[in-house]
């Protein structure tokens, strides 16, 4: 069942002189459950095309359904209610919140959710358990490495059981260890909770695990394909 | 609220020494006005109170036109209807009447003119506790065939106790008023004019100098309440007859003091409106800086789900923070501060002291711990600090989340 339709987009800046063309004429259709990574060279319009998805960045032409719903109708104010309820980030540097403690940043959705408090603990819990970062429960993001930091802003996405995830280069400054715990973590929720994972990235180890790759060039897809995992 | 309180507290001290200098600002901004302000206060309150005490209570009674034409001859009796409209007022305190009338007062060459006040000495006592500020002699007793005398006078007219000083002038109708009375005792008083311009003797000899027997010129009421002082003006008007009497507050009786407050008031406020922008512009200051440093921060937390509103409360908590730790401190240095000067009141010296007393004021400035000041100054500066918040709000309102996120 496909839950997310781009139909026809195109997104033009025009802050600079010279108009920059970043995504042209794009349509896609993305199924429920789906573990795809968008690649291409830099500026070939994945970070783009990933935040018109997540509501961040409106198509100068063309729609964006999700679950039908077109997305560019809604307001601000509902377009941040919309990826509170359906959509975890993941960003390249990670932008844990630093006040808070590696527990509140995971929890910090859910209480934005108002969930109930057992409901986050056990949560948080679990997403540090699957991490293997227990021990870092009341650690500032400060005093952790920025694999531990990558893993915390991953189960911060995650804890609030989002329909899709939208990881922009997720993995870009990461060892080996690292993403190799994050991509099993990601897998894990795919298909227990059949969260759908869309993933910008240059890393060849996401593209091993993805079941579908995007290829974009000059903002245009070039290349879709089932990878047969 | 309390992940927003819980945050925001935090968010305050990532640059410890930002927030605090800001916090200092505040603080010092804060003992500034309430110091300020407590001992203006302080000092009017003084002022007001030896306006009252020694000459005209805070609310005086007269026979009709006595306020515009003060003659002996605008005097009026006493009666049982003025006692039970007095008695029935629960906020009068104490009613003392007076005869008070111009004469010549001399004593070997030299002669001045002094105002008699014709007093009960229990009553005026009670009122103002003159006897404590006899300096020679002793206090008056009722019927005894002696005066009081401001040592300005005193010395102006080389008196000593039990020497004779005669008194001259116009009684009742255009009497002549003639007596001589030994001294019995001489007062200072803080307002240096009532020592140059007053005599006191005791009511029943006032009368038999004027030749106005049973007549009284005013009454001066204290009130348990000060602050219903209005009120008991309107109360006595109703019950009094607007025809044959006038009830005065203190205000309109001693308007030169009261426009002396005002004008010294606005003085105040002026400085104190300084002292605001001078904080505005240093919370205005760290909040821009928290606000657009955060930038990328509160992109990626509106990404993930918050609202802009939301984010708004988390600043708006930031700004309550700063301003009620700056204004808890600065109140806390000040009362003890202020209670000491209440207690032991800031001594004028000098030309200052001279310039106090030819005002006719005492040259002291006792602090106040009226809590209306503190209130007032935490209240202004928390409005300061608030709207010093609003371009930082506005930024939150209206910010672009991709740009942001891109630093």
């Amino acid at each position: 069942m496909t839950v997310i339709e781009l139909d026809d987009i195109y997104k033009t800046y025009t802050e600079s002189v010279v108009p920059v063309h970043a995504v042209n004429g794009v349509s896609v259709g993305i199924d429920k459950g789906e573990f795809t990574a968008i690649v291409g060279p830099s500026g070939c319009g994945k970070t783009t095309l990933l935040n018109m998805i997540g509501g961040l960045d409106a198509p100068t032409k063309g729609k964006i359904r999700i679950e039908g719903e077109d997305i560019s109708r809604l307001s601000d104010k509902q377009l941040v209610d919309f990826r509170l309820h359906n959509i975890g980030f993941v960003f390249q540097a990670y932008n844990l919140i630093p006040v808070l403690t590696v527990r509140e940043n995971i929890r910090f959705i859910m209480e934005l959710e108002h969930r109930d408090s057992k409901e986050m603990q056990q949560r948080v819990e679990y997403l540090l358990e699957k991490l293997d970062m227990k021990d870092k429960l009341n650690v500032r993001p400060k005093y952790l490495s920025g694999g531990q930091q990558q893993r915390v802003a991953v189960a911060r996405a995650l804890a609030s059981h989002p329909k899709f995830v939208l990881a922009d280069e997720p993995t870009a400054n990461l060892d080996s260890h690292a993403t190799e715990v994050l991509l099993e973590l990601m897998a894990t929720m795919n298909k227990e909770e059949e969260m759908t994972f869309i993933f910008s990235t240059h890393d060849q180890r996401v593209m091993d695990k993805a079941r579908r790759i995007i290829t974009l060039e000059d903002g245009k897809v070039v290349g879709d394909a089932k990878t047969g995992i | 609220m309390r992940q927003y309180l819980k945050l925001s507290w935090r968010n305050l001290w990532r640059n410890k020494r930002r927030t605090l200098i800001t916090v200092a600002s505040v603080f010092l901004a804060v003992l500034l006005a309430v110091c300020m302000r407590s001992l203006q206060k302080g000092t009017y309150a003084n002022m007001t109170s030896n306006a009252v005490r020694f000459s005209t209570g805070y609310i005086q009674i007269h026979a009709k036109g006595y306020q515009d034409n003060r003659s002996i001859n605008n005097s009026f009796e006493k009666g049982e209807m003025l006692d039970s409209v007095l008695t029935a007022n629960s906020n009068v305190s104490l009613s003392v009447p007076r005869l008070e009338s111009f004469v010549l007062a001399s004593s070997g060459n030299h002669t001045k003119g002094v105002q008699v006040t014709g007093i009960i000495p229990e009553l005026e006592n009670k009122m103002n506790n003159i006897s404590g500020r006899v300096t020679d002699g002793h206090y008056l007793t009722d019927g005894y065939d002696g005066l009081l005398v401001g040592d300005g006078i005193a010395n102006y007219l080389g008196l000593r106790v039990g020497d004779t000083m005669v008194l001259l002038g116009q009684g009742y109708h255009g009497i002549t008023a003639a007596a001589q009375f030994p001294v019995t005792g001489i007062f200072h008083f803080p307002d240096g004019r009532m020592n140059n311009a007053l005599v006191y003797l005791s009511l029943h000899n006032a009368r038999n100098l004027f030749a106005a027997p049973d007549l009284t010129t005013s009454m001066s009421l204290l009130l348990h309440d000060p602050a219903r002082q209005q009120a008991t003006v309107e109360q006595l008007r109703q019950a009094l007859d607007s025809n044959q009497w006038e009830v005065l507050n203190w205000q309109t009786l001693n308007k030169e003091l009261t426009q002396e407050i005002a004008g010294d008031n606005a003085g105040g406020i002026i400085m104190l409106f300084i002292l605001y922008v001078v904080i505005a512009f240093g919370v205005f200051g760290t909040m821009l800086m928290m606000t657009m440093e955060r930038s990328k921060e509160f992109a990626v937390m509106i990404a993930i789900g918050m609202r802009r509103s939301q984010l708004a409360i988390l600043l708006f908590f930031e700004t309550v923070f700063i301003g009620l730790l700056g204004i808890s401190s600065g109140v806390a240095v000040a009362l003890p501060v202020l209670l000491y000067f209440k207690i032991n009141p800031v001594k004028i010296t000098g030309t200052a002291a001279e310039m106090f007393i030819q005002f006719g004021l005492e040259p002291i400035m006792p602090a106040s711990l009226d809590p209306y000041i503190f209130v007032n100054q935490g209240i202004t500066v928390f409005l300061i600090s608030f709207a010093a918040s609003i371009y930082p709000l506005m930024y939150i309102g209206r910010f672009k989340i991709l740009g942001a996120l891109k630093k």
